[in-house]
């Protein structure tokens, strides 16, 4: 696969741009800890998981990401063995793990909701695991003990999980999976209960701790901006299916479609027709279009808002009003609208200060642009 | 000042709020507490000649309680009423955890077949079980006509009919609150235990049982306390040869006319429920470690 003509300083691109093309999904790729292979699961009617293949290597941070319903938490579920499956098969180091209930699978996962024992001290919860495993006492309490610290929450031993935070409830959670050194690490939306400020430092804490203790962890998010800061390569997932696997610059700047395309990152999406070496947009005319690496014949112009540049009014590819400035501190968005009726608004981010004000003519340029298909995968 | 606005506003809210409460209180006040503040001065008063009291201070009906005779009954009825509450735990526990692992569309129909009796006359329904239980009755002769007994099981008008009749009656009370501890947040926190390496059994050990332990203290008071204050069951099924505590109150009030007696029954058999009560408390708030603000 060719990548998209660019002109922009970001050197990723052109080196995740190869590397994400023709990425696993299924394949048989050496280090595959976990694999999934045609899975299919319904309820009833409502088809959740429809045909998905991934594989998740050792050691790597991997996000399932797609809006509620696309059949993520299923997947997840699956994984850990609470969720049968219609057909397909789930291989962990190789081995298929139909036939092993949940307790006895290498695999942990943190809930949603926590799910700590109410009436279990945090010490109690964290070893809960260990003392299944039928550990010597010893052992139990230095490694509760060493995750305790490692999660600075060793204060917090003898509470009970009413009488701590969200924030700490999560560290509990997150101690008792991870005492039992799972080969894979499942979080079910782990940062949707916690306030922004928590969230934020989860973030940090969450992937330090990936590295630190060298567990594989698949967590699951609706967040698009939570899986693209935090994970190495994010599954995109809709109506049940994968639409794309890839690293996080890969998905922002090659998404496989306009699903993709709208659901990563913030763009702006021009519904037309491809010509020889132009766009025929809806709404804007012919726009250039220096190529078409995914050989679609009708779909959408994906532009990213900073690839778009203000330019005087007469050149450019658009002309439109300022309709709004919004100021971030290192950048600032541009909304502008056209005169053509019915065209979308469009966005062009700016970095530091604008040097328009709402009301101005200005003219929209760029260089770069990806038409993707409007169909699911 | 939008503070002082604020304030206002709440205090308004307030009024405003205990007016709306007010009706409901006072229908309490008269209802409730008025009969019992009664019952407590009966108890300290004189029996009248036909009933009713005399003015007149007197501790005599205090001193009756302790008369072997009466203290035996107030033994046979907590007896009784902790057999059936025992039994009402040992059936209602899994009844309660199957309907709680049901589809959500059967959950409602098995809990709607849990409470249907309670939509029956509850005269109606005791008979019905000495019609059951009769000497001459379907189960003593479908037994007999299978060649189970050769004779009657007689156990109607015994002490187990008695427990039979209770059970019946409030078996639902004890479904209910079970059910209840185990349907909300236990599934997930299940679900973990398993996934950190517990079996099956483990999982109910670990889980289910510490958790449900407040629906069972509350089922099992739901169950003792009518069980032991009840006075038809025992009259119908016991056939007068089981006396509890509430045959007792029933005959001081109606027959024996000695309402101070009766009284001091009533308010005996309060302390025990009080204290029930206090004792359920404080362990379903030490054993769910929830804090009370």
């Amino acid at each position: 696969m060719t990548q998209i003509p660019e002109d922009h300083v970001l050197e990723p691109t052109t080196l995740t741009a190869s590397a994400g093309a023709g990425d696993d999904s299924g394949s048989a790729v050496e280090g595959g800890l976990l694999e999934v292979r045609g899975v299919r699961r319904a309820f009833g009617a409502v088809v959740a998981l429809d045909d998905v293949n991934l594989t998740i290597r050792d050691n790597e941070f991997f996000a399932l990401l797609g809006p509620s319903g696309c059949g993520k938490t299923t997947l997840l579920r699956a994984i850990a063995g609470f969720e049968v499956i219609d057909s397909g098969e789930i291989l962990l180091g190789g081995e298929d793990l139909h036939s092993s209930p949940p307790e006895r699978r290498p695999v942990n996962l943190m809930f949603q909701s926590y799910a700590l024992f109410p009436h279990m001290t945090v010490a109690k919860n964290i070893a809960y695991g260990l003392e299944r495993e039928r550990r010597p006492r010893a052992e139990v309490a230095e490694r509760v003990a060493t995750v305790m610290a490692a999660m600075q929450i060793s204060e917090l031993a003898k509470r009970r999980p009413s009488q701590l935070s969200g924030g700490q409830q999560q560290r509990v959670a997150l101690a008792r999976a991870i005492v039992k050194r799972p080969r894979l690490l499942l979080l079910d939306e782990p940062l949707s209960a916690l306030d922004r400020q928590v969230r934020l430092e989860m973030r940090v804490e969450l992937k330090r701790l990936q590295h630190e203790f060298g567990i594989t962890f698949v967590m699951v998010t609706h967040d698009q901006e939570e899986a693209l800061s935090m994970a190495d390569r994010v599954a995109v997932m809709a109506a049940g299916r994968v639409q794309q696997l890839d690293t996080p610059v890969g998905l922002y700047r090659n998404p496989a479609n306009l699903f993709v395309a709208g659901f990563v990152g913030a763009s702006n999406l021009l519904v037309g027709v491809v010509r020889a070496n132009t766009f025929d947009s809806e709404h804007f005319g012919s726009l250039p279009l220096p190529s078409n690496p995914k050989g679609v014949a009708r779909g959408h112009l994906v532009l990213r808002p900073e690839d778009v540049r203000i330019v005087a009014p007469g050149e450019g590819h658009v002309q439109a009003v300022v309709s709004d400035v919004q100021f971030h501190g290192a950048a600032t968005t541009v909304l502008a609208t056209s005169s053509v009726p019915g065209a979308p608004m469009l966005v062009a981010m700016v970095t530091g200060l604008a040097q328009v004000t709402p009301g101005d003519r200005v003219g929209l340029h760029w260089d770069t642009g990806l038409v993707v298909e409007d169909a699911l995968a | 000042m939008p503070a002082q606005k604020a304030h206002w506003q709440s205090r308004s809210r307030r009024r405003a709020r205990a007016g709306l409460l007010g009706p409901g209180l006072l229908l309490m006040a008269v209802l409730s507490i008025a009969p019992l503040v009664l019952v407590i001065a009966y108890a300290f008063m004189t029996r009248g000649r036909f009933g009713g009291v005399v003015p007149g201070f007197s501790l005599d009906s205090w001193a009756r309680v302790l008369e072997p005779i009466y203290l035996g009954v107030l033994w046979n009825s907590i007896v009784v009423a902790t057999i059936t509450t025992l039994l009402a735990l040992a059936i209602g526990f899994p009844v309660a955890f199957v309907i709680s692992r049901l589809p959500p569309q059967w959950r409602m129909v098995a809990l709607v077949a849990v409470v249907l009796p309670f939509w029956t006359n509850f005269l109606i329904r005791t008979y019905a079980w000495v019609v059951l239980l009769n000497d001459v009755g379907p189960m003593n002769k479908g037994l007999a006509e299978l060649g189970v007994i050769s004779e009657p099981l007689g156990l109607l008008y015994s002490e187990p009919a008695v427990i039979i009749g209770l059970l019946y009656s409030y078996l639902p009370l004890m479904i209910l609150p079970i059910y209840a501890s185990l349907s909300s947040s236990e599934r997930e926190i299940a679900e973990a235990a398993s996934d950190l390496g517990a079996r099956p059994w483990r999982v109910f050990r670990d889980v289910y049982i510490p958790l449900s332990v407040p629906g069972i203290i509350l089922g099992g008071i739901f169950v003792f306390v009518p069980s032991i204050g009840n006075f038809v069951i025992p009259d119908l099924m016991g056939g007068g040869k089981s006396v509890l505590l509430g045959n007792v109150i029933r005959d001081q009030y109606l027959t024996a006319r000695d309402w101070p007696f009766g009284s001091v029954l009533i308010l005996v058999m309060l302390a025990i429920l009080v204290a029930l009560f206090a004792a359920q408390a404080v362990a379903s708030r030490r054993l769910t470690g929830k804090l009370t603000r």
